[in-house]
């Protein structure tokens, strides 16, 4: 068990760092630097802010440098925003983009579980059949679609909830039931497969026949057993959720840190670029590691290797 | 004669040897000609409706976005004068003078946009660079996937433990994160290469679809390394590639001609189930805005430009919208249809 878990956090460790150089040197390939505004500013004062974010120095240097002050827990300055620390603009930003992920997996899981369930109990029911069509098409339409539609009958049409931010509960409506719209479908179809495979093992039988009540035999026996890919999903799903936002974000305008990345690329900035990237990357990386070592624990059945 | 009990001697009775009788030629005779995987598979296929009408869209999809276009009387970038925001199939003032005149005017089925340009046809050249993404993306991933994992699978040993870490990393690198700032940064090195002589195809393609392309070159091709691997890892096996081993064929040989083709049936399934993917990442990043450039449209750009008149023209995104779903929905239900005809195993 050590082990594995030594391997994977040792294998994370490489992915947070091989997607630290890759976006190092990608975002140093984009043309453009972050002092070339509309305003014409003086080559000398140009070269002075060089100067001062180190970014005149060869590009290498300049990587060893990030790297180090990255390990030590500092992110830098942002290029644009002045007076501003990296760090402070990712905490400022990303509980609004946090919130709205943690609520939109709680609602996915909250719905898509039962109801995957549901048909799997009612297998071949008129029920069952309704809710697989629902998954299919949940799977089919991207989230970009399922905003505007939203967008357009609840907030434009019909003027039931606001159209843009994210200050009140009536806010999170429209762009929570964009987000979770696929992982409810994805959780339905997996939770559907699983618990038939689960109904048809042979301690369901047992159990059945050793005269347990319905509910017994059903939460303790089906669903503890059956819930357990929808467990490994969680990891995906939390990246999906964060990064998915970004059209969610920019449809409802939504102060959020998947906007702020998109403008730091447009503005160039690199400072904030590598610190958006490497937060986002670095948490979703953990969350993939803690929901895999969760699950074999929950699951006994599983070797480890 | 006696014969010894642990003799090797065979004991041979003449009857054995006389011409067969008709009665047992019948038996012989192959009542019903064996069933080929590919028969067997397609038989399969052609009863699983759902898949079948997946099909027949995706087929009516494709005249609409392939064909169509050459006979259609407007063209994509053509700008009708006096003709802009028609709601469908409603004319011009010009056009209806032009009707009055007793002239045949064709009309705008789905309307035209601000500038316009008449919107079936913008559609149908959207679903066409849709659909060509999807599928040269997926032709790509399919070519990488299928070679990275087999060769990971074929040497094994430290070469396939290598191999199989790379594909780790890039499986939890975030994908968006690195799509967004993959087609930026690519963008400026194609347009320096679209100067160069013989690479003025660059120009035409577009820079942001190389750059789509590039990407899913660079970071999609890892589920299907996987897939095919676990597949060559068993196949490897088998007793025809220890016998074509044996007969001294090479390397290279036995996987392409033994081991990819035994798991094709793996190959068509996972690359059909990849096309809706590829053609969502698209129509994605062509909503943020990284996607196909202008006046090209893909279904995502023509979604996202009509965004901001949603209120007065909200046909003009229902339209895109609805295509790109039931484009998307038709490929995933063929993929099931497929899996569950040709390669049963993979269902879980």
């Amino acid at each position: 068990m050590l082990k594995y878990v030594a391997k994977r956090i040792g294998l994370a460790i490489v992915t947070i760092w091989a997607v630290a150089t890759i976006t190092f040197f990608l975002m140093n390939m984009v043309p453009g630097g972050p002092f070339l505004s509309e305003k014409a500013i003086s080559p000398q004062a140009t070269a002075a802010l060089e100067a001062k974010y180190g970014l005149d120095k060869p590009l290498f240097q300049q990587y060893l440098t990030y790297i180090m002050d990255a390990l030590h827990g500092d992110f830098g300055d942002s290029l644009k925003q002045r007076g501003r620390t990296v760090m402070d603009i990712i905490l400022m930003k990303f509980p609004v983009s946090a919130r709205l992920g943690g609520v939109s997996v709680l609602v996915s899981l909250l719905i898509g579980i039962p109801l995957g369930c549901i048909a799997a109990l009612k297998r071949g029911k008129f029920l069952d059949s309704l809710i697989s069509v629902v998954a299919t098409c949940g799977i089919a339409v991207p989230s970009f679609v399922i905003c505007t539609v939203l967008l357009y009958f609840l907030g434009v049409n019909l003027q039931l909830l606001p159209t843009m931010g994210l200050t009140s509960w009536k806010h999170y409506i429209m762009p929570v039931m964009a987000l979770s719209f696929y992982p409810t479908a994805y959780i339905m179809r997996l939770m559907r497969s699983s618990m038939l495979d689960v109904l048809g093992q042979d301690y369901m039988r047992t159990a059945r026949a050793k005269g347990l009540s319905g509910g017994v035999i059903l939460f303790k026996h089906a669903l503890r057993n059956a819930v357990l890919p929808v467990v490994t999903y969680v990891g995906p799903m939390l990246a999906y959720t964060v990064t998915g936002s970004f059209v969610v974000e920019k449809i409802f305008t939504i102060p959020g840190l998947g906007g702020e990345f998109i403008k730091a690329i447009n503005g160039r900035d690199y400072t904030l670029i590598m610190g958006t990237t490497i937060f986002l990357a670095t948490l979703i990386i953990i969350m993939n590691v803690v929901v895999d070592i969760v699950y074999k624990i929950v699951d006994p059945r599983i070797k480890l290797k | 004669m006696k014969q010894n009990p642990f003799s090797f001697q065979l004991k041979l009775n003449p009857d054995d040897f006389l011409p067969a009788s008709e009665e047992e030629k019948q038996s012989q005779v192959i009542m019903r000609e064996s069933v080929s995987f590919w028969k067997d598979g397609m038989r399969r296929l052609v009863k699983n409706k759902v898949a079948m009408v997946s099909l027949v869209v995706i087929i009516l999809v494709m005249i609409f976005s392939f064909i169509v276009p050459a006979f259609y009387p407007y063209s994509y970038k053509e700008q009708i004068k006096g003709a802009n925001n028609l709601a469908p199939m409603q004319y011009s003032a010009q056009e209806q003078a032009r009707i009055d005149a007793g002239e045949k005017v064709f009309p705008h089925i789905f309307g035209t946009d601000k500038m316009g340009r008449d919107y079936a046809i913008r559609v149908m050249m959207g679903s066409r660079i849709s659909l060509l993404v999807g599928l040269i993306a997926t032709g790509i991933i399919l070519i990488i996937g299928s070679i990275y994992g087999s060769i990971a699978a074929f040497f094994g040993g430290w070469v396939d433990l290598v191999m199989m870490r790379i594909v780790d990393i890039i499986y939890t690198i975030p994908d968006i994160l690195l799509i967004v700032l993959l087609s930026f940064a690519l963008k400026a090195p194609l347009e320096g290469l679209k100067n160069v002589p013989g690479f003025s195809w660059v120009g035409v393609v577009g820079e942001n679809l190389i750059s789509i392309f590039v990407v899913f070159a660079l970071l999609y091709w890892v589920g299907m390394a996987r897939m095919v691997r676990s597949q060559v890892l068993m196949l490897k096996e088998s007793e025809y590639v220890t016998a074509a081993r044996a007969l001294g064929v090479s390397n290279g040989k036995i996987i392409r001609k033994h081991l990819l083709t035994n798991c094709i049936g793996t190959l068509i399934v996972t690359t059909t189930l990849q096309i809706p993917s590829s053609i969502f990442t698209e129509s994605f990043l062509s909503f943020l805005g990284m996607g196909v450039a202008v006046p090209l449209p893909s279904l995502g750009s023509l979604a996202s430009d009509a965004i901001n008149g949603m209120n007065t023209y909200p046909y003009l995104l229902f339209i895109p919208a609805l295509l790109i779903s039931l484009i998307i929905l038709s490929f995933n239900l063929l993929g099931d249809g497929l899996r569950d005809a040709f390669d049963p195993k993979l269902k879980n």
